[in-house]
């Protein structure tokens, strides 16, 4: 059983952290800060999911962030929903494109996937630059008046943060879940061959539409949040192609394939980049410094923080996964 | 439609190079867009120093570009080589990175362009631009020179071999490190003249290398991986789709039909439309 994991209930304790730190101090600029890493782990979770478990490189991660982004912005701005139900709409709208898409592409092995997750990336966004509806290249806003439902401006962003740190925590204890499934050991045999699981009887094509989906659930939801929070959207934000990027950077600097890993690199790099974009002499390096990081990891250390500290102590896998 | 075709030429180059390293190696080179907009960058500022005819500055291109490419193979490529798709993918990733951070510090993102005008050819009621014609032919020259090398000389041929069978060409005495080295320093050469092309037709920034990065992975996929030949052909066709569209949907719409195009056809074809043909 899940409950019985030492890592469930840490997740939990970090997820009342989160919450418990900036509401003591009345702190908004820690609470700012706290939702970027809240958002990298989300994203880098999710990530860990298709990459990590099952071997396949999305490049496009961040088009189910930015499309949940927009169905919730739509959702709660034109159609006036309430915030909770139009984020679970969002959710699970784009889990089922996410389904199709699936289908179709995951037909494709290795780097010919990856290179369609560019394509799908790219596609949406141009289909969304040009999607009446949704406001073309210029994006949506977020009339005031949406704040009103929940209370005004500063309550709705306290409960959008509160409700973050519930999607990130919801996405370790899914990773976790996973790892521990029957479906996560039929990932993991499709990782490392392919071939050999469908032999042993794995439905491949239907656990990869599945996961597929499923990385795209909660970020999605993360999506929407985050973007009625800030109150706008635009195709080049919700589709940064660099951010989709940085997420797997994270990804390989805490471990690929470790739910704790995800989360610290998540975090480490979202400080790391935050601090070197705010210091005046090396904001402009913050693209070389994380370039060569990266190299770093892949040439030096394939298994990240996580792979270094297995090594380091071979007991700690038992605590943390 | 004419100009589309002949920007096409330059795209196809730009494909070139992207295929030949994934055929070769098997590694996809994620630095390309970085690399094409490292050469539109090198056209710049020889051209700044120097104003003689940009088409003669390719030859320090081309230099330049082995070069580059020789010290991104040693640097990230050559420990990767072999290793699981994941790694080459993000180590050619990070040297991306560091291109593009360094160049975003050096030059910004503001837009740069080429001040060098060929006169054009005017043919009854159309105008031909020279630039263009002058980038077509340059890049079919270089194209059929590729050709030439690789099926007539010692190292092309070794190049080939590598390609078909690591194993076995080294069995056959052929270094397939150094084959592999000289093979990325041509494709990320390739990368740079078609950068350096196009910044003689279109104003460009350090980031503009991306947009033709995705072009490259279209066209590659529509002709297949390793046919160089077949790039060029399928570059000139993209290059072809995109002048006989723009006169009937906003050119906004243009990157939903490439990419539909190129999931599609990843798809249906993961060999490439001129893939099967090529290889009974």
């Amino acid at each position: 059983m899940i409950l019985r994991r030492p890592f469930f209930w840490i997740v939990l304790l970090i997820a009342a952290g989160f919450i418990y730190a900036p509401l003591r101090a009345n702190n908004v600029s820690l609470r700012e800060d706290l939702i970027l890493i809240a958002i990298a782990i989300i994203l880098a979770s999710n990530l860990n999911l298709m990459i990590g478990y099952t071997g396949y490189v999305n490049f496009g991660h961040i088009v189910f962030y930015g499309l949940g982004g927009y169905v919730g912005l739509y959702l709660t701005t034109v159609r006036s929903w309430n915030l909770v139900l139009s984020a679970l709409v969002a959710g699970l709208a784009v889990s089922l494109c996410a389904f199709l898409f699936g289908l179709a592409i995951l037909r494709l092995r290795g780097a010919y996937f990856a290179l369609a997750t560019i394509g799908i990336l790219q596609a949406v966004q141009a289909f969304v630059s040009n999607f009446d509806p949704w406001g073309r290249s210029t994006g949506m806003y977020l009339s005031f008046q949406s704040y009103q439902p929940l209370g005004g401006a500063r309550r709705a962003l306290w409960i959008t943060y509160f409700l973050i740190i519930a999607v990130m925590a919801l996405s370790m204890i899914l990773s976790l879940a996973i790892k521990n499934s029957k479906f996560g050991l039929g990932l993991f045999a499709i990782r490392e061959d392919e071939d050999a699981a469908v032999v042993l009887g794995v439905n491949a094509t239907v656990y990869k539409a599945i996961i597929y989906s499923v990385s795209a659930f909660l970020p999605a939801i993360a999506g929407a949040l985050m973007f009625y929070k800030n109150g706008m959207i635009d195709p080049s934000i919700a589709f940064e192609y660099m951010l989709s990027l940085e997420g797997i950077v994270m990804l390989m600097l805490g471990g690929q394939g470790s739910v704790i890993g995800a989360a610290l690199g998540g975090t480490l790099y979202e400080r790391l980049r935050s601090y070197l974009l705010t210091s005046p002499v090396l904001s402009n390096f913050h693209l070389v410094i994380a370039g060569g990081l990266l190299l770093l990891v892949v040439l030096f250390a394939p298994g990240g923080l996580t792979g270094w500290l297995y090594r380091l102590l071979p007991r700690a896998r038992k605590v943390i996964e | 439609m004419i100009d589309g075709l002949l920007v096409g030429a330059v795209y196809g180059l730009a494909a070139m190079g992207l295929s030949l390293i994934w055929g070769v190696m098997d590694v996809i080179n994620l630095t390309h867009g970085a690399m094409i907009a490292l050469g539109m960058f090198c056209m710049y500022l020889l051209f700044a120093a120097t104003h003689i005819n940009a088409y003669v500055l390719l030859l320090p291109t081309i230099g330049a570009g082995l070069v580059i490419g020789l010290v991104v193979y040693w640097m990230a490529v050559h420990w990767v080589v072999g290793r699981s798709m994941l790694m080459s993918l993000l180590s050619t990733f990070a040297v991306n990175m560091m291109v593009i951070g360094i160049g975003t510090a050096v030059w910004s993102t503001s837009p740069y362009n080429v001040n060098f005008v060929l006169p054009g050819i005017t043919i009854g009621a159309y105008t031909f631009t020279g630039n263009h014609i002058a980038a077509a032919i340059s890049a079919v020259v270089i194209a059929l020179a590729l050709q030439f090398f690789l099926y007539r000389t010692r190292t092309g041929k070794a190049i080939r071999a590598v390609a078909d069978n690591r194993e076995a060409a080294e069995l056959m005495g052929i270094s397939s490190t150094a084959v592999l080295s000289i093979a990325f320093a041509i494709g990320i050469a390739l990368a740079g003249t078609s950068g350096a092309l196009v910044s003689t037709l279109f104003p460009f920034t350090i980031l503009s290398g991306s947009v033709y990065q995705l072009k490259s992975f279209v066209v590659t996929i529509l002709a297949g991986l390793g046919k160089p030949f077949g790039a060029l052909v399928a570059g000139v066709l993209l290059g072809l789709l995109e002048g006989a569209v723009t006169p009937f949907i906003a050119v906004s719409w243009i990157p939903l039909i490439e990419f539909g195009l190129f999931v599609g056809v990843l798809v249906a074809f993961p060999q490439g439309i001129f893939g099967k043909r090529a290889a009974t």
